[in-house]
C-alpha cells in the first residue's frame, strides 16, 4: 500500500521459505503446550497441512496466538521457557512425518462481548515463499459467528475452512489446505503488500 | 510424497540451469510490465519446484487486523539468555570458519524501532551442513557449531549475532542447483500481522542471478534488501568481520487507523 499517508515510509523487508532445516532453529521443548495437559481447561488443537494433492506436509510450522479462556489477551512473557502457571497465549508446532501438528491450549473467549473467538494462526513450510495468516474460529457461537465480520465477507463454501471441528473429548481440528479442494483461507492485512 | 530438496539422489530427471533460468526471465519480465512494483516475493513461482503445490492458488482474502492480531507475544530475559546470540559458544571448541558478526535495526513500516521482540536465526556451517538429519549434503559437519541462535531487541530495535559464515550448499530443485550462502531469520514486531520469516543474503554473491528461492522476489530493489552491507566499523580488530542488515516490518495498523481513518474496525 503506498498512498500519501504511507510515501516515504520504509518498505518493507520481503519474506522468504522457512526452507527445510528449520527444527533445529524453530521448534522448542514445550512450544506446543501452551497449558499443561493437566489444566482443567485443557483443549487439543490439532490437525493436518496438506498441499495441492491432498498430501500431508511434513515439513510446515505452525505458531498460534490467542486470548484466554476469559478473553484476556496475555501480556506475560515466558513463552519460550514456560511457567505451566502462566498463560502467555503463544505457541508453536512442526507437523510430524504424517502432516500433523498438535497443540496443548484452552478455549479462547470472546475477547470482545458478542464477537467471535478465534485462534489467529501462522503457517509457514519448506516450498511456501512467504508465512501465510489465518484463523481457527470456535465453532460453537453461531450467533456470534454469523455476525463476524471476516466470515461474512466470504463465500459460503469458503467459510468453514475457517472453523474448527469439535470432536468427541473436546479437541478441536483445524486442518490447513495450502492449495487445491477446499484451499484454507489466507488473509492479507491492510499495509501488507503483495 | 514429497522429498526434501537434497534426498532423492538417484533421480535423474532434473531440469537444467538453463531451463529454471529462462522460467524466471519470464515471470520478472512479465512482473517488469506491472505498474506497482511486487515488494514481496511471488508464492506462485514455479522455478522453485517445492512451491507449486504449496501455495495457495486463490487470492489472499483482505481483512481488517481485529483483538488478537493486533497485539504480539511478549518476550522477556527469562526467555532468551544473551549468551544465546553468540552461535561461536555453544559447544567445546571455537567452530571452523570466518567469525562475523550480524547486526541491524528492526523497525516498523513507520520506521519505529520495534523493541524487544524475538529475532531468531539457523544457518548451515561454513562448509554448507546443516546439522539436521535430513541434510544429506557431503560436506563436513562441524563439532563445534549447531548454527541456531536467538536474541531480543534493545530499546533501539537493534540485535545482533557473532556467528560463522554459512557456506553455500548443493539442492535438487534442479540440476547443479546451489543455495546462495544464508542466514534464516525469524522476526516477531509489536502485532503478530507483523511477524515474518525471511533470508539474510551476503552482498555480491555469484549465485544471486541462479536461485529461485531469491528469484522470487522479481523486483531487484526488493531482493537487495535482502542483503546485508558489508560494515567495517563493525569488523573487529583480528577478530571478527561485521555485517548490517536492517529489517523493516509491515505498519502496524493502530497508526495506519488512527491516522488514515482508513479502517472500517475500530
Amino acid at each position: 500500500m503506498s498512498d500519501d499517508a504511507t510515501a516515504g515510509a520504509p518498505v518493507a523487508t520481503p519474506g522468504q521459505t522457512v526452507g527445510p532445516f528449520f527444527h533445529f532453529g524453530l521448534p522448542y521443548a514445550g512450544g506446543e503446550s501452551l497449558v499443561p495437559t493437566s489444566h482443567p481447561g485443557a483443549v487439543r488443537l490439532h490437525g493436518t497441512v496438506t498441499d495441492g494433492d491432498g498430501d500431508p506436509i511434513p515439513d510446515a510450522m505452525l505458531e498460534i496466538w490467542q486470548a484466554d479462556e476469559q478473553g484476556n489477551i496475555s501480556t506475560e512473557p515466558g513463552s519460550l521457557r514456560r511457567d505451566p502457571y502462566v498463560f502467555t497465549g503463544w505457541g508453536r508446532a512442526a507437523t510430524d512425518a504424517a502432516g500433523h501438528y498438535r497443540f496443548t491450549t484452552v478455549n479462547p473467549d470472546a475477547t470482545d462481548e458478542g464477537s467471535a473467538p478465534f485462534i489467529s494462526v501462522c503457517v509457514v513450510a519448506r516450498g511456501l515463499l512467504n508465512r501465510l495468516f489465518t484463523r481457527a474460529y470456535l465453532p460453537e457461537d453461531a450467533a456470534s459467528l454469523a455476525a463476524d465480520p471476516l466470515l461474512s465477507s466470504l463465500d459460503e463454501e469458503r467459510r468453514p475452512t475457517l472453523l474448527g471441528t469439535r470432536e468427541e473429548g473436546g479437541a478441536l481440528r483445524f486442518d490447513v489446505r495450502l492449495q487445491g479442494e477446499n484451499e484454507t483461507v489466507f488473509l492479507q492485512f491492510p499495509r501488507h503488500d503483495a | 510424497m514429497t522429498t526434501p530438496e537434497r534426498d532423492d539422489a538417484s533421480r535423474d530427471d532434473l531440469p537444467s540451469q538453463t531451463a529454471i533460468s529462462a522460467e524466471i526471465e519470464r515471470i520478472r519480465e512479465e512482473d517488469a510490465r506491472s505498474v506497482v512494483p511486487r515488494t514481496q516475493p511471488r508464492i506462485d513461482f514455479a522455478p522453485y519446484r517445492s512451491s507449486i503445490l504449496r501455495h495457495p492458488t486463490k487470492d489472499l482474502h483482505q481483512a481488517d487486523p481485529e483483538t488478537i492480531e493486533l497485539a504480539s507475544p511478549v518476550w522477556g530475559h527469562q526467555d532468551v539468555s544473551p549468551l544465546e546470540a553468540d552461535l561461536t559458544i555453544q559447544r567445546n571448541g571455537e567452530p571452523i570458519g570466518e567469525r562475523i558478526r550480524i547486526s541491524g535495526r528492526v523497525v516498523d513500516g513507520d520506521g519505529r524501532p520495534v523493541r524487544r521482540q524475538l529475532v531468531e536465526i539457523w544457518q548451515a556451517n561454513a562448509a554448507g551442513r546443516y546439522v539436521h538429519k535430513r541434510d544429506q549434503h557431503a560436506a563436513p559437519i562441524d563439532p563445534n557449531f549447531t548454527g541456531a541462535g536467538r536474541a531480543l531487541t534493545d530499546d533501539e530495535g537493534t540485535y545482533s549475532f557473532l556467528t560463522i559464515k554459512p557456506g553455500p550448499y548443493p539442492w535438487r530443485n534442479h540440476r547443479n542447483a546451489w543455495r546462495p550462502a544464508h542466514v534464516h531469520f525469524s522476526i516477531f514486531g509489536t502485532e503478530f500481522t507483523q511477524r515474518m520469516i525471511t533470508q539474510m543474503y551476503f552482498p555480491g554473491d555469484p549465485l544471486f542471478p541462479l536461485d529461485p528461492i531469491y528469484q522470487s522476489i522479481t523486483d531487484q530493489h526488493a531482493r537487495d534488501r535482502l542483503v546485508a552491507q558489508y560494515d567495517h566499523d563493525s569488523s573487529e580488530h583480528e577478530w571478527l568481520l561485521g555485517y548490517r542488515w536492517d529489517i523493516v516490518l509491515t505498519g502496524s495498523h493502530a497508526t495506519w487507523t488512527e491516522r488514515d481513518g482508513g479502517a472500517d474496525h475500530v
